[in-house]
């Protein structure tokens, strides 16, 4: 079947010259968000493979305190990765978190606008609510919502958290996931992620391309992902992560577990160090998986040790709010 | 009289739980009414729902309950009044039945005088039992899923409820539903009529009011305007028309609230990607309808059902962005294909052993293994029945057929297993037996889907379900009651069917044997196929219920034959004689159970001189008996019961004249011979004690 001499797109890949630039567009839903009472936070700096892993997100959810945070997360899927050859895949992609808790009655409202204020004229296109639920075994949370259809194309993941870290949540929230890529390529009308225009020279109008900033990182990371990774090597830091995690929460279950702690003595422990070793422990398995080092066998259970991790943190992160 | 208006509004609800729900809502909203004594003669319910809407229009619901009348009857009327003065217990009554002593009246009956007291109940009003009732009939919705949205939880929905409309005529009722008061104002379609309320005048403007809101709450009406909008915009390209797609359909219904339709178009270069992966990416991926040319083929267009009605250059916006996403869809697909070609399936086999069938048994490889074994065993059995078919290709495509999990076109479309290997398979020169065999795998999927074309396409088919389903049995995992998590009956049921309605010539003991089991499991797994047979010719050929009782009384093995019987059977049981014949057959079963029980003994008839019509029954039934047989072997199943159908006369005769439990235990032992070998000598097509007769 002669498929491979498909040709490219027929249609004009020329960005249209008022679509917002990469940033623009972080720019413009960070201010909208900020408006509306959103803390803008920075991307957190350590690995994870979805905004939600975050503790921004991971963590804040938990107990009874209001909360509203915004923030663009990196998210690192090595699997995904398609060494910069595939137009619509990568191996780390860009989503603007939020997290709305408890959730506004106009929350479906406060989204559509934030949809204009990035420059969709609603009335020009085509939105859809289909319905989408989402879950991350690996940290014991699960919620309903939708995927927001614009035009046929995914443009967020809107869910109603209702568990998280294996804890039923009290107030819920809600999560607003945008995926920028997707996002900026359609307002921009390319058909390749690399060319969008990422930013844009005020003087000369000169365009630098999504391409220009990290097709080189799309396509070392997929080398080092599937080709390079040393197992052995991601194994023994898994363990260490993993070993310095579980010290870690045998600590801070004996001192929950003691009426006689002080309550000082509980709030510096550190359970947001703890997680960041969980979040290694995920990142380091995401590598292993995307090495084919991971066995039918190993796998669930794998996954059940990380989850021990993740819930074991969030149980005593939800005592610690509490004490 | 009024009508009442119920509308729950909503964030948008998952598409395939609204119709459900909708009629759910009709039914308890009318069981309300109904039980409360609110419904006048000829009203009429109508239900509506959107995405984001349910809602219950009643017409002719009484404002109030009528007032009741109910007589009482009290102590006798001498303990109530001593002197003319009322006792403490004309009081106690009096206070029970809520009237005053002095509106206590005398009752004369058979038994004498008592006290009576009429109580006068006032109908309460429909506003006010609405109020109190409604909110938990609506609460209690079935849903698939649910979720919880307010602080502290106080209940759970599919979505959040956003606002409620109750009416009766222009009268707010005063209801609350998860902490929404009801009120008279609804919500249009969000883009085009925005976030302003919309007055619901009165109940019955319910639907004129949202449609000038630019929502169309009737579900019929919106997919009848779905598929004009379809026929008019394909009737743009000559000759062409869009593929009927039921199920897509209703799922678009209930998408959108104002639907319209654009027709797009791909780059017609895709075409050389297989039709089923473009057609899943456009139905499954997209919602998009696929077009096709007078011949059938695939055209190169698609057609997007919006929930929205733009302008022309909206539509083009829309239109282009649908393309857009829909080209880069094509192109991972053909990415994903030319990708794939790298490795060919034959080189997959290994890699099968890192993809998981069942956590406890092992991997796709393992299951592999197995499959060939069962495949094997198989093969034997219908190469003894000579039927013709290619060996080799069948072990070819059983190695094969799991491979395709391994590819990214089948990562990225889970759905199209089974058909992207045997595309594969094709496109690699495996062969086309083999190709063919791989892309059928898994049909039937349902019992409406046809089987595979080929006998080694059928045979991999009976061998990849019954190895799993032995194997699953095997661990514990059969299935229980509603639980059927690894959908053993439905593998077991394609089972069924591809024996029933193709040419192999295999035995459900044949199938079951062929895979790896033993003992108990063994025996478990047959009436599994037993109890699967039973359900296809019950619910799927549609045979009665007793018919099939009867016809695998007499043997489960061979599907096909069974049918036969079935068919044979359902239409001997329309004549008097066969009627008389089955009833005849069902008292002689009860009467050997008595003689069981009682311990008497089986004799022959031919220990004892007979009566005369005990020995004319003996000799008709010896006389019919070798014809029945004969028949039965050349399978001439109808022939076969209008014979046994004759035998009627004597049997009647039989029991008329003669006492079978006969006090000589001689006599009674030879009568029980008699019936006995009756009984067993013409059971052999189907029990008919089994036919339940008027």
């Amino acid at each position: 079947m002669p498929l491979s001499t498909v040709s490219s797109s027929a249609v004009s890949s020329h960005p249209k010259p008022a679509a917002l630039t990469f940033q623009e567009l972080l720019f413009r839903l960070q201010g909208f968000w900020a408006d509306r009472g959103c803390v803008l936070q920075q991307p957190y700096d350590v690995e994870v493979g979805a905004g939600t892993m975050s503790p921004e997100t991971f963590l804040r959810v938990l107990g009874p305190k209001p909360y509203r945070v915004g923030y663009a997360q990196p998210s690192r899927r090595p699997a995904d990765g398609r060494y910069g050859e595939n137009p619509n895949r990568l191996f780390k992609h860009t989503q603007f978190q939020l997290i709305l808790k408890p959730p506004p009655v106009n929350v479906q409202e406060l989204y559509l606008q934030s949809l204009e204020a990035i420059g969709i004229d609603l009335s020009q296109h085509d939105l859809k609510f289909e319905e989408d639920n989402w879950e991350w075994p690996a940290g014991g949370a699960w919620g309903v919502g939708w995927q927001v259809m614009l035009d046929g194309l995914e443009i967020t993941q809107f869910t109603y958290f209702q568990q998280c870290g294996g804890i039923d949540l009290d107030p819920i929230c809600s999560e607003l996931t945008y995926g920028l890529e997707r996002i900026a390529a359609f307002l921009q009308d390319v058909d390749s992620i690399y060319d969008i225009v990422w930013a844009r020279d005020p003087e000369t109008g000169a365009p630098v391309t999504y391409g220009d900033v990290r097709l080189a990182e799309e396509l070392q990371f997929s080398v080092y992902n599937f080709e390079l990774a040393n197992i052995a090597k991601l194994w023994e830091h898994f363990n260490l992560y993993e070993a310095e995690a579980q010290t870690l929460l045998a600590q801070a279950g004996a001192l929950f577990a003691n009426e006689d702690a002080s309550p000082v003595e509980k709030r510096r422990f550190p359970l947001l160090a703890t997680y960041e070793l969980a979040l290694k422990c995920s990142h380091l398995f995401n590598l292993l998986d995307a090495r084919g080092a991971i066995s039918v066998t190993e796998r669930v259970g794998v996954i059940g040790r990380i989850r021990a991790l993740a819930v074991g943190v969030a149980k005593a992160y939800a005592l610690q709010q509490g004490s | 009289m009024a009508d009442f208006l119920l509308e729950i509004g909503l964030e948008e609800v998952p598409a395939r739980m609204i119709a459900g729900a909708e009629a759910e809502l009709g039914r308890r909203v009318n069981d309300l009414l109904t039980r409360e004594r609110l419904l006048d003669v000829g009203s009429k319910l109508t239900t509506y729902s959107t995405p984001r809407r349910l809602a219950v229009l009643f017409e002719g619901v009484l404002p109030s309950q009528a007032d009741t009348e109910e007589q009482l009857t009290g102590p006798s009327w001498k303990v109530a009044f001593k002197d003319g003065a009322p006792t403490k217990a004309a009081e106690a009554f009096a206070r029970k039945a809520g009237v005053a002593v002095a509106a206590l009246e005398k009752v004369t009956n058979a038994k004498g005088e008592y006290v009576g007291a009429t109580v006068k109940r006032q109908g309460r009003a429909a506003a006010e039992l609405l109020a109190a009732d409604l909110p938990k009939e609506v609460l209690s919705l079935y849903w698939a899923k649910n979720m919880y949205w307010r602080a502290a939880k106080p209940e759970r929905f599919v979505r959040p409820v956003r606002w409620v409309v109750a009416l009766l005529d222009a009268a707010i009722v005063p209801l609350e539903i998860a902490g929404i008061a009801a009120g008279n104002t609804s919500r249009g379609h969000r883009v085009l009529h925005g976030e302003h309320s919309v007055l619901l005048p009165f109940a019955k403007s319910y639907k004129e009011s949202l449609r000038a809101a630019k929502v169309v709450v009737d579900v019929a009406e919106r997919r009848q305007s779905i598929r004009k909008a379809l026929d008019a915009a394909t009737r743009t390209i000559p000759g062409a028309r869009w593929r009927e797609d039921e199920p897509l359909v209703e799922t678009v219904v209930h998408l959108t609230e104002w639907p319209s339709v654009v027709l797009g178009t791909f780059e017609p270069e895709y075409l050389a990607l297989p039709e089923e992966v473009l057609v899943t990416v456009m139905r499954d991926h997209q919602k998009y309808f696929a077009v096709e040319d007078a011949a059938g083929k695939l055209a190169p267009h698609f057609l997007a059902v919006l929930n929205t009605e733009a302008d022309e250059k909206g539509r083009e916006i829309i239109r282009h962005g649908n393309a857009r996403v829909l080209r880069s869809r094509f192109k991972d697909a053909q990415f994903f294909w030319d990708f794939d070609q790298k490795t060919p399936l034959t080189g997959r086999v290994e890699s099968l052993k890192a993809v998981t069938f069942q956590k406890e048994l092992g991997s796709y490889h393992w299951k592999t293994e197995a499959n060939l074994s069962v495949a094997r065993a198989l093969a034997v059995k219908v190469k003894t029945a000579s039927v013709l078919f290619d060996e080799a290709a069948l072990l070819k495509a059983v190695e094969l057929a799991k491979t395709d999990l391994t590819t990214e076109l089948v990562k990225e479309f889970t759905e199209l297993q089974g058909v992207i290997g045997g595309l594969y398979a094709k496109a690699q020169g495996l062969g086309e037996t083999a190709a063919q065999a791989i892309y059928d795998q898994y049909t039937p999927a349902s019992t409406e889907d046809a089987i595979p074309k080929t006998v080694e396409g059928q045979l991999l088919g009976v061998a990849d379900r019954i190895q799993t389903i032995t194997a699953m049995f095997g661990i514990g995992s059969a299935p229980t009651g509603s639980k059927d998590p690894f959908a053993l009956r439905r593998a077991a049921n394609a089972i069924v069917k591809i024996l029933a309605e193709s040419g192999l010539p295999l035995t459900l003991d044949d199938v079951v044997s062929s895979s790896d089991v033993d003992g108990a499991n063994r025996e478990q797994v047959a009436a599994f196929l037993r109890e699967r047979l039973h359900f296809y010719l019950k619910d799927v050929r549609g045979f009665a219920y007793d018919v099939v009782s009867a016809v695998l009384a007499a043997g489960a093995g061979d599907v096909r034959d069974a049918i036969a019987r079935a068919e044979a059977l359902t239409a001997a049981r329309e004549s008097a004689d066969f009627a008389a014949i089955s009833a005849a057959f069902k008292r002689i079963k009860n009467i050997l159970r008595q003689a069981e029980e009682k311990g008497f003994a089986l004799g022959s008839p031919t220990d004892v001189k007979l009566a005369s019509e005990a020995q004319q029954l003996a000799d008709a039934a010896a006389a019919l008996a070798p014809q029945v047989a004969k028949l039965r072997e050349q399978r001439a199943y109808g022939e076969a019961l209008a014979a046994i159908a004759t035998l009627r006369p004597a049997v009647d005769a039989f029991f008329d004249k003669v006492m079978v439990l006969d006090p000589d235990a001689a006599v009674r032992g030879a009568h029980l011979g008699l019936i006995d070998g009756v009984l067993l000598g013409f059971s052999g097509i189907a029990d008919f004690s089994e036919i339940v007769t008027a």
